[in-house]
């Protein structure tokens, strides 16, 4: 069942007039006949979660927003930057309107008049195509003053970033809107209370958006019968790392991971085997080759100990060390963290020197637990979850791997000269 | 056989560096003497018309002041500071936290090297290193690794110019540089642009 992937690569799909013949804008038309409310039960009733990384409602986000005319903002997350996922910079370069369909009706049920798309400064040839396919969606009146007669008028802003990965964080995301550094903010008050310029503010991620006219255009009960009963729907996968065909391709939630490593992406190549595997980007904790039968899906992984995250799989063969892995992993949160958080700020970057401690000869089996207990101390301590995002792959691989490491600090002790 | 990755993560630049406590903190510059090229005002003007807080052109107008500039100078903070009526030093606070923003002098071409786990599971370590080797110590080049570029699907690789291009292999790099300096479409067959979807069934 493809759905955002339905003939993607179809040429000038990134055009009005490719995407209008092919049935485009005809869920816009449907929704605004509709009151925001009936869209919004739609979207409940589609039970979609987001697919950003947090996985939550995305008809229960909107719903939070507070009913009234104050000024209240929409925002399209697209600082796609978590390590291994490269999903949305597909659907937005293949299929732009897609995604402002899906803006102009969440705005619709939400009852913004302002939005924005976030996209991260180094998806340089997507947001081109993005400012270019507004240009066709304002000239047909999708995005406008009285938007279709229907009353409901939307501006909608491309925004480029600069290069933070906490950009991604929603709270970060506003403030560098904002014309500030990315740091974030303290929640509550959650983006639904206070976001941008202090408005309540619905944020959602590019997947998430462009999901939302096949919503309107199948039913929300009809959308949920695909997937699981708690992960309803098809879902992008990016696929990267040591796999024979590398790239994103569209499940249906729950099944099994194998079926996604192996049988879409090929998976290792000639006489390797799945060492281990990030099922939801660089964040989450680790799987090993033992895990591969698990259902791809939000509570399934959840069950595992890990998460679906934005459904990037990051495969690993048995030719990497495990300390390697840990290194990347933590020098890119050490490099990444914004500094606001001491645990955070300290704990990445001692982390990355403990490894270093391991790789170098320098460290006892102690340092082991020294580290364990540093990522314990990171989580649930810091304003957002970058700092738990080292830390829980980081302390996965240790659990996970820990004879390894022991090994590890042995040979490579008993390799310096001088002990 | 083991294969190892090196260390080729990017650090915070400047991090380490220290201030000038000695120095006055600077004003707003004074728009009757602050010289501001018109193109550059026209575009900083025109971003700050498309928010509500016309500070929220801050990024917008430091990418473009850097296009000016080539990087982001005091004086092209200044310029923008004139325009946007802030500060320089929230300007330069802005333009610190930054990948993207340059806040040294750089080469003209940006040569933006994934160093991340997907490329380096696949190569990038050496391709960096190579890509390193090969421009030297050219001025026209700025090499850099980075973080996740979000193109893990053609791993290794790197953006030059925005312009994404892999897989490379460590072979491609004088072809690479040839174009780069030569200010040509860079590995017209590897461009990301021109890549199908992974997904077989998705096809049109």
């Amino acid at each position: 069942m493809k759905l955002l992937f339905d003939r993607i690569d179809e040429p000038g799909l990134c055009t009005r007039e490719v995407y209008e013949r092919r049935g485009g804008y005809e869920s816009l038309r449907r929704a605004l006949a509709l009151t925001p409310d009936e869209v919004l039960k739609q979207l409940e009733a589609s039970g979609l979660r987001g697919r950003g990384g947090a996985g939550f409602q995305m008809g229960k986000k909107v719903s939070f927003l507070p009913q009234g005319s104050m000024d209240k903002y929409l925002v399209c997350n697209a600082d796609e930057s978590e390590p291994g996922t490269f999903k949305d910079r597909e659907l937005m370069q293949k299929s732009p309107h897609m995604l402002i369909e899906g803006i102009v009706i969440a705005s619709y049920a939400a009852g913004t008049n302002r939005a924005f798309i976030y996209i991260r400064g180094e998806y340089v040839l997507q947001a081109d195509i993005l400012d270019a396919a507004l240009v066709e969606a304002r000239a047909a009146g999708y995005v406008s003053e009285d938007i279709l007669g229907s009353g409901h008028s939307l501006s909608l802003v491309v925004h480029r970033g600069a290069g933070a990965y906490i950009c991604g964080e929603e709270t970060g995301l506003l403030d560098s809107l904002e014309g500030k550094r990315g740091n974030p903010r303290l929640k509550p008050p959650f983006p639904a209370n206070q976001g941008l310029y202090q408005g309540p503010t619905l944020i959602n991620n590019v997947e998430t958006l462009s999901t939302v006219p096949t919503i309107i255009r199948m039913g929300g009960a009809e959308y949920a019968k695909l997937g699981v009963e708690t992960s309803t729907g098809t879902k992008l996968v990016s696929v990267s790392g040591h796999v024979q065909r590398p790239g994103n391709y569209e499940i249906e939630l729950g099944i099994p991971s194998r079926e996604i490593i192996y049988g879409l992406a090929g998976g290792p190549p000639e006489g390797r085997e799945v060492k281990c595997w990030f099922p939801g980007g660089s964040s989450s904790p680790v799987l090993t080759g033992e895990d591969l039968d698990i259902p791809y899906d939000f509570d399934s992984l959840a069950k595992a100990g890990t998460m679906l995250g934005s459904g990037a799989i990051i495969v690993v063969d048995d030719s990497t060390p495990i300390l390697d892995v840990a290194l990347k992993v933590a020098k890119f949160y050490r490099h990444e963290s914004c500094g606001k958080c001491t645990p955070c700020r300290e704990g990445t970057n001692w982390t990355v020197k403990m490894l270093e401690r391991i790789d170098a000869g320098e460290a006892t089996p102690m340092d082991i637990e020294i580290m364990t207990s540093v990522q314990e101390h990171i989580i649930g301590n810091c304003l957002c979850v970058l700092g738990d995002a080292m830390a829980m792959p980081i302390g996965s691989m240790i659990a996970k791997f820990r004879e390894e490491f022991e090994e590890h600090i042995e040979t490579a002790r008993s390799a310096l000269s001088y002990v | 056989m083991v294969a190892r990755m090196s260390d080729t993560s990017p650090r915070v630049r400047g991090w380490d560096a220290a201030s000038d406590l000695e120095k006055d903190p600077a004003v707003v510059p004074n728009p009757a003497t602050t010289s501001v090229p018109a193109e550059l005002r026209a575009r900083i003007e025109e971003a700050m018309t498309r928010y509500p807080d016309p500070r929220s052109a801050a990024i917008p107008a430091l990418h473009a002041a850097q296009e000016v500039h080539g990087w982001c100078s005091p004086e092209a903070i200044e310029q923008v500071a004139c325009v946007m009526a802030l500060t320089p030093a929230y300007l330069d606070s802005v333009a610190t936290f930054y990948d993207m923003l340059e806040t040294t002098p750089v080469g003209r071409h940006s040569v933006y090297v994934c160093t991340n786990i997907s490329c380096s599971l696949r190569g990038a370590d050496a391709l960096y290193e190579a890509i390193r080797a090969a421009a030297g110590e050219d001025p026209e080049l700025n090499v850099r690794s980075f973080e996740c570029l979000g193109a893990c699907d053609i791993a290794p690789m790197a953006s030059i110019d925005g312009v994404y291009v892999g897989p490379l292999t460590t072979d491609d790099v004088p072809q690479l540089l040839k174009d780069i300096r030569a200010g040509q479409d860079v590995l017209p067959e590897k461009q990301l642009a021109r890549r199908p979807c992974a997904d077989p069934k998705a096809i049109g």
